[in-house]
C-alpha cells in the first residue's frame, strides 16, 4: 500500500471523529433551539467568542470520552508495531491483520506507537482529572475561604499566612517535592488526600444543615442520601490496599497509585488561589443589605455564607472555574513533561510532549499534535471563560 | 510607611523560616536519606549500615535540632572517631583552619552537592547568575510588548483593534512554555521544515550570548507572561479612559494620542506594576520549563537535577533561594503599590 497524501490524511482524521462531529451538532443545535430558557449557559450562544471556547472544549470532552470508548482510536496507544519506528504521518502498516486499520494517521514515535491514538487517548486523562481536580480544589477554597472573608479577624489571618505559605512555593518545586516516589512511599501525599478530601463532605453536610436546621426530619434524610455515598466515595478513594491506609474494608474502587497523588498535587496548588477570590468575594458580598437582612431574621452565620453569599458570587467564580480547568490542564501537562507522577508509558500530553522533543530536530510528527492538542483545550477553556464574562456581565 | 514595611518584613521572615523547614523536612524524609546512604556508600548496604551510616554523617537525630544546624542557630554536629573529631563544621571549615561553632546558611555555609561535587552556595551562585541574564532579556522583552499591547487594545474598548489584540494577548496565556517551546524548535530550528533560523538549544549561550541562540528561550518564557500582563493593562487603561477628567481633557480638545500618553497612561500603569511583579514567581516556572527544554545550565536546570538525583543539600539551597526570590517581589510590589498610588498611601 502507498503512503497517504496530505488531504488524504486530513479527510481520514476528519472521519474519524465522526462521533465527535455528530454529538457536536446535535448538542449546539439543542442549545441554540433552547438558548432563552437555558440562563446563563443558553445566553453563552449570544457571543462568538464563547460558543468557539465551548466549541473547542466540547471537542476534547467528547474526545475524550469517545476515545475511552474506543471509537476513534484507530490502534491501542500502548502496542508498539514492528517497523513502525518514527514513520512519518499517512504510513501503512507493512503486514496489517484482518480488521486492523491499515495506516498510522499521523505517524508513529520512537517506540512505534500510533501518535493519533495515544493523542486521543491522552484527552481521556485530560478531560478526567483536569475538572474534577478543580473541583475539589473550589471545595476547600470555598469552605476555608467563606469563614475568613465573613469573620475575618485572627482566623482570617492565620488562614490568609497558610494560603500565602503555599502561594510562596515555586510549583515545579513542590510537585518534585510531593511526587517522587521517595515521598510517595512515606504515605505523605495520602495524608495530604485525607485532609483535602474531607472537604466535600463538610462543604455538604454543612450546606444542607444549614438550611434544614428547623426541620429536624428532613435533615436528617437529606444529610443521610447526600454524605452516606460522600462517605463511602471518601473512604475508597483514600484508602489504597498495600499502603499506609489500608483498613477500610469496602474499598469499592481504587485510584492507581500514580494518579491520586496528581491529583492530590493539583487541588493543593490550586486550592490557596480559590481561597483568595473566595475571600475577597465574601468580603465584598458581606455589607450588601440583603446580608443585614438575613442577619436581622436571625439566620445562622453558615446560612448567611452559604445561601445569600455563595449564590451572589457564582458569577465570577464560575468564570475563574473555567479558567483554572485550563490551568489544570497546564499542570498535568507540566508534571508530564518532568516525568512526574504518571507511569512513563501513559499517553497523557505533557509525557508525550516530552518523549516527542528529544527527537525535535529530526522527527516532528510525535511532539506536535500533543502540542496543539493541549494548545486548542486551553484556548478553548480561556475563550469560553471569556464568553461567560462578558455574558454575566451583561446582566 | 515606614511600620508598614517593617510588618512585612517581618511576615517575610516567617513565611520563609516555616517554608524553608517544610522543606527541610520532605526533603529530609527517612526514605530519601535511605537512598543518600546507599548512593553514597554502597547499594547493597543493610539497614543497619544504612542506619550507623546515617548517624556517623549527621543525619540522625530529631528533625527541628537538624533544621537548627542547617539554619546556623544551634552548633553543629561533632563526634568523635578514631582519626580524631569529625562534625558538620570540621568539615565546612577552610583547610587549617579553626572550625568555627555555627555553620549553617546564616553563617553562609551550605553544605555540599553529592552530584556536582562542589559547594552549594557556588554552585547557586554560579547557575543564578546564568539565569540572571535570561530573566534580564526576558523582561526587557515582555515588559514593554506587554504593556505596549495592553495600552494600545485599552484605549479603544470593543474596537476591531482591541478585539485582535486581545485575541493574541488570549492565545499566549493559553500557550505554556513546553507547547510553544516545542512549536518555535520544530519551527525555526529543526531540518524538516528548513527554516532554521535559531539554534535549537542555548548551550552555547552560556558562554556567549547570541540573538541565534538566546531568542528563542527568552521568547518562549515572554510570551507566557505576556498575555496575560496585556489584559491586565487593557483592562486598567479601559478603566481609566472612561474616567471623568479623561472626558474633560476630550472636551477641551486634548487631541487622542496625548490623552493616552499624558493624562491615562500613568494612572493605567500602577495595576500591571503589581502584576509584573506578582508575574516574576511565574518566571522562575518559565525559567525551570525552558531550561530543560532548551539545555541552559542555569537556575531551573539545577533544580531538575537537583530533585531528579536526590541531591539533598543542593536543592534545600535552590528552594531557599527561589522561595526568597518570591517572597521578595511579593515585598516589592506590595510596597510599591502604595508607594505609587496616592490614594493609599495618603490614608
Amino acid at each position: 500500500m502507498d503512503p497517504l497524501s496530505t488531504s488524504q490524511i486530513a479527510l481520514r482524521i476528519l472521519a474519524q471523529f465522526l462521533p465527535v462531529w455528530i454529538a457536536l451538532v446535535a448538542l449546539f443545535v439543542v442549545s441554540i433551539r433552547y438558548k432563552r430558557r437555558l440562563g446563563l449557559y443558553g445566553k453563552l450562544f449570544d457571543s462568538t467568542i464563547g460558543m468557539i471556547g465551548f466549541g473547542l472544549v466540547m471537542f476534547w470532552v467528547f474526545t475524550g470520552v469517545f476515545g475511552a470508548m474506543d471509537l476513534i482510536v484507530t490502534h491501542d496507544p500502548l502496542a508498539q508495531l514492528s517497523g513502525m519506528k518514527n514513520k512519518k504521518p499517512g504510513t501503512p502498516l507493512p503486514s496489517p491483520e484482518e480488521g486492523e486499520y491499515a495506516w498510522y494517521l499521523l505517524g508513529g514515535d520512537n517506540l512505534a506507537r500510533d501518535v493519533f491514538s495515544r493523542m486521543v487517548k491522552g484527552a481521556w486523562i485530560v478531560v478526567q482529572i483536569a475538572p474534577l481536580a478543580t473541583l475539589f480544589a473550589f471545595m476547600v477554597g470555598i469552605t476555608l475561604g467563606l469563614p475568613a472573608g465573613y469573620y475575618g479577624g485572627r482566623l482570617d489571618t492565620v488562614l490568609s499566612f497558610l494560603a500565602n505559605l503555599i502561594l510562596a512555593f515555586p510549583v515545579i518545586l513542590l510537585f518534585y517535592l510531593l511526587v517522587t516516589p521517595e515521598i510517595v512511599a512515606t504515605g505523605v501525599p495520602q495524608y495530604m488526600a485525607v485532609v483535602l478530601f474531607v472537604f466535600p463532605l463538610v462543604f455538604f453536610g454543612v450546606l444542607i444543615h444549614s438550611r434544614y436546621r428547623a426541620q429536624p426530619q428532613r435533615n436528617r434524610t437529606m444529610l443521610a442520601v447526600v454524605l452516606v455515598p460522600l462517605f463511602l466515595a471518601y473512604m475508597s478513594l483514600i484508602n489504597t490496599p498495600g499502603s499506609k491506609i489500608d483498613f477500610w474494608p469496602l474499598d469499592v474502587f481504587d485510584v492507581p497509585g500514580g494518579i491520586l497523588v496528581v491529583f492530590v498535587s493539583v487541588v493543593f496548588v490550586n486550592a490557596p488561589t480559590v481561597f483568595r477570590i473566595v475571600r475577597g468575594l465574601a468580603m465584598d458580598i458581606k455589607t450588601r443589605d440583603y446580608v443585614a437582612a438575613a442577619q436581622t431574621r436571625g439566620e445562622g452565620p453558615w446560612y448567611i455564607m452559604l445561601w445569600e453569599i455563595l449564590p451572589n458570587a457564582r458569577g465570577p467564580l464560575i468564570v475563574d472555574f473555567c479558567l483554572r480547568i485550563g490551568y489544570t490542564t497546564i499542570l498535568l501537562g507540566t508534571l508530564g513533561f518532568f516525568g512526574l507522577g504518571l507511569p512513563p508509558e501513559s499517553p497523557d500530553w505533557g509525557s508525550t510532549i516530552n518523549e516527542g522533543r528529544k527527537l525535535l530536530s529530526i522527527y516532528l510528527h510525535p511532539a506536535l499534535p500533543p502540542a496543539f492538542a493541549l494548545l486548542s483545550l486551553v484556548l478553548g477553556l480561556n475563550l469560553l471563560a471569556d464568553g461567560l464574562r462578558e455574558e454575566s456581565l451583561r446582566d | 510607611m515606614g511600620s508598614f514595611i517593617l510588618r512585612r518584613v517581618g511576615v517575610m521572615l516567617l513565611t520563609a523560616i516555616c517554608l524553608t523547614f517544610i522543606v527541610f523536612c520532605l526533603t529530609n524524609l527517612y526514605p530519601n536519606l535511605e537512598k543518600l546512604a546507599k548512593t553514597q556508600g554502597n547499594f547493597r548496604m543493610s539497614d543497619e549500615a544504612v542506619a550507623s551510616w546515617l548517624d556517623n554523617n549527621g543525619y540522625g537525630g530529631p528533625m527541628l535540632v537538624k533544621y537548627g544546624e542547617w539554619l546556623g542557630v544551634l552548633p553543629g554536629w561533632t563526634r568523635e572517631t578514631e582519626d580524631g573529631l569529625d562534625g558538620r563544621c570540621i568539615r565546612a571549615a577552610a583547610e587549617g583552619a579553626d572550625p568555627a561553632r555555627f555553620c549553617g546558611v546564616i553563617q553562609g555555609y551550605w553544605g555540599y552537592s553529592t552530584v556536582f561535587r562542589e559547594e552549594v552556595g557556588e554552585i547557586v551562585a554560579k547557575r543564578l547568575g546564568l539565569t540572571g541574564i535570561l530573566m534580564f532579556w526576558v523582561l526587557v522583552l515582555m515588559v514593554p510588548s506587554a504593556l505596549l499591547i495592553g495600552v494600545m487594545a485599552g484605549m479603544k474598548e470593543g474596537s476591531v483593534l482591541d478585539r485582535s489584540l486581545s485575541t493574541v494577548s488570549i492565545l499566549t496565556t493559553a500557550t505554556p512554555e513546553y507547547v510553544s517551546g516545542v512549536i518555535f524548535i520544530a519551527v525555526f530550528t529543526s531540518s524538516t521544515v528548513g527554516l532554521k533560523w535559531f539554534k535549537g538549544t542555548a548551550t552555547s549561550a552560556m558562554e556567549n550570548p547570541t540573538f541565534e541562540n538566546f531568542f528563542l528561550p527568552v521568547l518562549t518564557i515572554s510570551l507566557y507572561g505576556m498575555g496575560y500582563i496585556a489584559r491586565m493593562t487593557r483592562a486598567s487603561m479601559a478603566e481609566v479612559m472612561t474616567a471623568q477628567y479623561i472626558r474633560t481633557a476630550r472636551l477641551k480638545g486634548v487631541s487622542f494620542p496625548n490623552i493616552v500618553v499624558k493624562h491615562a497612561l500613568r494612572n493605567a500603569l500602577i495595576a500591571p506594576f503589581t502584576v509584573i511583579m506578582l508575574q516574576v514567581p511565574w518566571l522562575l516556572n518559565g525559567v525551570v520549563i525552558v531550561e530543560t527544554l532548551f539545555n541552559y545550565k542555569g537556575f531551573g536546570w539545577t533544580l531538575v537535577q537537583a530533585a531528579g538525583n536526590n541531591d539533598i543539600e543542593l536543592l534545600l539551597g535552590v528552594s531557599v533561594v527561589s522561595v526568597f526570590v518570591v517572597l521578595l517581589t511579593q515585598l516589592i510590589s506590595d510596597v510599591g503599590y502604595v508607594y505609587l498610588n496616592p490614594r493609599i498611601r495618603i490614608s
